[in-house]
C-alpha cells in the first residue's frame, strides 16, 4: 500500500516528530497534573473556592486552540520558542480535566469514612495521604487519563504556530492536499492517545484500592 | 496505657461505676451552621466505667451531643469536660486518640486490610510492632473474631464481622472513653442481639465508660446503666433502665409506648 510504503520511506521523519509530539503532550501533562492535582486538594478542603476555580478551568476549555497559541505568541519569554509556548497552552487545556477529577474524587469519598479517621484522631495530612488521596486515586487518574488524549489530540495544533510535532504532516498535507501526508500524521497521534489512554488505565486498575 | 494496664485497673475496680464524671456536659447549647438549635442547655454527666445511653428520636441532638464530646463539632455554649478537664484545652488529635469511636456506618477504611484498619491508632501513635501485633490478636479475641480474618477487606466482611472490626478498631490503644452512634442499628434483630450482649459482657469487663446512641429502646434498656432521653435538643430525663419504664413523664411514656409492646416484653438489662 501507498501509505505504508511512504511512513517507510519517511520513518526517521515520523518517528522525530513522534518524538517531539510526546515532550509536548509529556511536559504539559507533568504540568498540569504537579499544578492541578494540588489545587484540586485545595477547592476540595475550601468548597467556596471550588466555584471559582472550576469556572475559570472551564472558560480556559472553551477558547479555541488556534487562537490561545495566537494569543500567547507575543508574551515576552514564552514567544521566544515555539515549544515553551505550545507547552503552556497545553497545560492549560489539560488542567481542568485533572482539577476536577481531583476535586471530585476527594469529594466523593464516603463521608463515614472521613469522619471515622478524623473522630479517631487522624491528623489534616494523615487523613488525607492515607485515606481520602488513595480512595480517590482511581477518579484522579482517570481524570490524567482525560488530559493526556486531549494533549495528544491538541498538540497537532500546535504545529501550526512552529512547535513541531506530529500536527506539521498534516499541516503540510492540508498545504499539499496531499491526503497521504495528513494521514501521516494523524494515524500515529491516534495511536499515540490510544496507547496513552491504555497504559494509565492499566495504572488505574493496578493501583486500585481493595 | 497499654492494653496490659487496662485488663489490671479492671480487676481492682469495682463493677460498679464509680462516682468521678468521666464526661459532664455543662450548659451545652449547639447551633447549627444553618441557625436552628440542636442543642440547648444540656447539662448531664457520665460516671466513669458506666454505660450512658443517649435515646431519642431522629433529630433530638443525641448524635450531636456525641460529637461534641470529641470536638468533631464545638459547643456554641457552655463546655464539655472529658476527665474534669474542658476539652476546649489541649490538643484536639490527642483527645480523640484517647477516646475510642465508633459509628453506625462503620466508617472502615476499605482499602485498609482489617489488621491495618484495627492497628491504625497505635501505629500513628508510633508503638512497636512487636506490640501492636501482641495488641491486635488481643483485640480479635475480645471482639470475637477468627484470625483468619486479619488480611481480609471490610468489603469481604459480613455486617456482624464489621461491626466487630468497628469495635476492636476504637479499643485499639486502649482508650478510657468509648462514644457509639448507633453501631448496631444496621445489622439484623438476631445479630444485633449477638453483639449487644457481646458488647454487654466486654464494657463490663473493661469497665470503660461508654457514650451509646440509639433510638432503640430495646437496645437502651439492655445495654444502659443510666438512660438519657433527649427531645428536640432538649434533656427530658436521666433514669436507670428499671425506673425508665414506671416513669410517669408523659414524653418518657410516649416513648415506651410508641415501642408498642408493654414493658414487661422489652427486655431489661441483666435479665435477659
Amino acid at each position: 500500500m501507498n501509505f505504508f510504503h511512504f511512513i517507510w520511506q519517511n520513518h526517521a521523519q515520523v518517528l522525530e516528530l513522534t518524538l517531539e509530539h510526546l515532550w509536548l503532550v509529556g511536559w504539559s501533562t507533568l504540568f498540569a497534573i504537579v499544578i492541578g492535582i494540588p489545587l484540586g486538594i485545595l477547592i476540595a478542603r475550601h468548597p467556596g473556592s471550588s466555584k471559582p476555580v472550576l469556572t475559570v478551568a472551564n472558560i480556559i476549555q472553551t477558547i479555541p486552540s488556534l487562537a490561545l497559541f495566537g494569543f500567547l505568541l507575543p508574551v515576552p519569554w514564552l514567544g521566544d520558542r515555539a515549544d515553551r509556548l505550545a507547552i503552556l497552552a497545553l497545560t492549560l487545556y489539560a488542567l481542568l480535566p485533572v482539577i476536577r477529577n481531583t476535586y471530585t474524587g476527594i469529594r466523593g469519598v464516603d463521608p463515614a469514612v472521613v469522619e471515622a479517621g478524623r473522630g479517631m484522631g487522624l491528623t489534616d495530612s494523615q487523613l488525607l495521604f492515607q485515606v481520602q488521596l488513595p480512595l480517590a486515586l482511581s477518579v484522579i487518574l482517570s481524570g490524567v487519563r482525560v488530559a493526556i488524549v486531549i494533549s495528544v489530540g491538541l498538540a497537532t495544533i500546535a504545529a501550526a504556530i512552529g512547535a513541531g510535532g506530529l500536527g506539521e504532516f498534516i499541516f503540510r498535507g492540508l498545504a499539499m492536499v496531499n491526503n497521504q501526508l495528513i494521514l501521516a500524521g494523524a494515524i500515529p497521534a491516534a495511536i499515540l492517545a490510544l496507547l496513552a489512554d491504555f497504559s494509565v488505565g492499566w495504572l488505574e486498575r493496578r493501583l486500585q484500592p481493595r | 496505657m497499654t492494653g496490659e494496664l487496662g485488663y489490671a485497673g479492671a480487676h481492682h475496680m469495682p463493677p460498679t461505676a464509680s462516682e468521678r464524671p468521666a464526661i459532664e456536659f455543662v450548659d451545652v447549647s449547639y447551633v447549627a451552621p444553618g441557625g436552628q438549635p440542636v442543642l440547648s442547655g444540656l447539662n448531664l454527666s457520665a460516671r466513669g466505667g458506666e454505660m450512658l445511653i443517649l435515646l431519642g428520636r431522629s433529630g433530638s441532638g443525641k448524635t450531636t451531643a456525641l460529637k461534641l464530646v470529641n470536638r468533631l463539632l464545638l459547643p456554641s455554649a457552655g463546655e464539655v469536660r472529658v476527665n474534669g478537664v474542658p476539652n476546649s484545652q489541649g490538643d484536639v488529635i490527642r483527645l480523640r486518640r484517647s477516646i475510642g469511636y465508633v459509628i453506625q456506618d462503620v466508617g472502615l477504611f476499605p482499602h485498609f486490610t482489617v489488621e491495618r484498619n484495627i492497628a491504625l491508632v497505635p501505629t500513628i501513635e508510633g508503638w512497636s510492632p512487636e506490640r501492636i501485633r501482641l495488641r491486635f490478636s488481643e483485640l480479635l479475641q475480645m471482639v470475637g473474631l477468627d484470625a483468619a480474618m486479619a488480611s481480609r477487606y471490610p468489603h469481604q466482611l459480613s455486617g456482624g464481622q464489621r461491626q466487630r472490626v468497628g469495635v476492636a478498631r476504637a479499643l485499639a490503644a486502649d482508650p478510657g472513653i468509648l462514644l457509639m452512634d448507633e453501631p448496631f442499628g444496621a445489622l439484623d434483630p438476631l445479630t444485633r442481639a449477638e453483639l449487644q450482649q457481646e458488647f454487654l459482657a466486654l464494657q463490663q469487663r473493661l469497665c470503660k465508660t461508654v457514650v451509646f446512641v440509639t433510638h432503640d429502646l430495646r437496645e437502651a434498656l439492655r445495654l444502659g446503666s443510666r438512660i438519657a432521653l433527649l427531645e428536640a435538643g432538649r434533656l427530658v430525663t436521666v433514669l436507670a433502665p428499671k425506673d425508665f419504664l414506671r416513669s410517669n413523664d408523659p414524653l418518657v411514656s410516649a416513648y415506651v409506648k410508641a415501642f408498642g409492646d408493654g414493658p414487661e416484653q422489652i427486655g431489661n438489662r441483666g435479665t435477659e
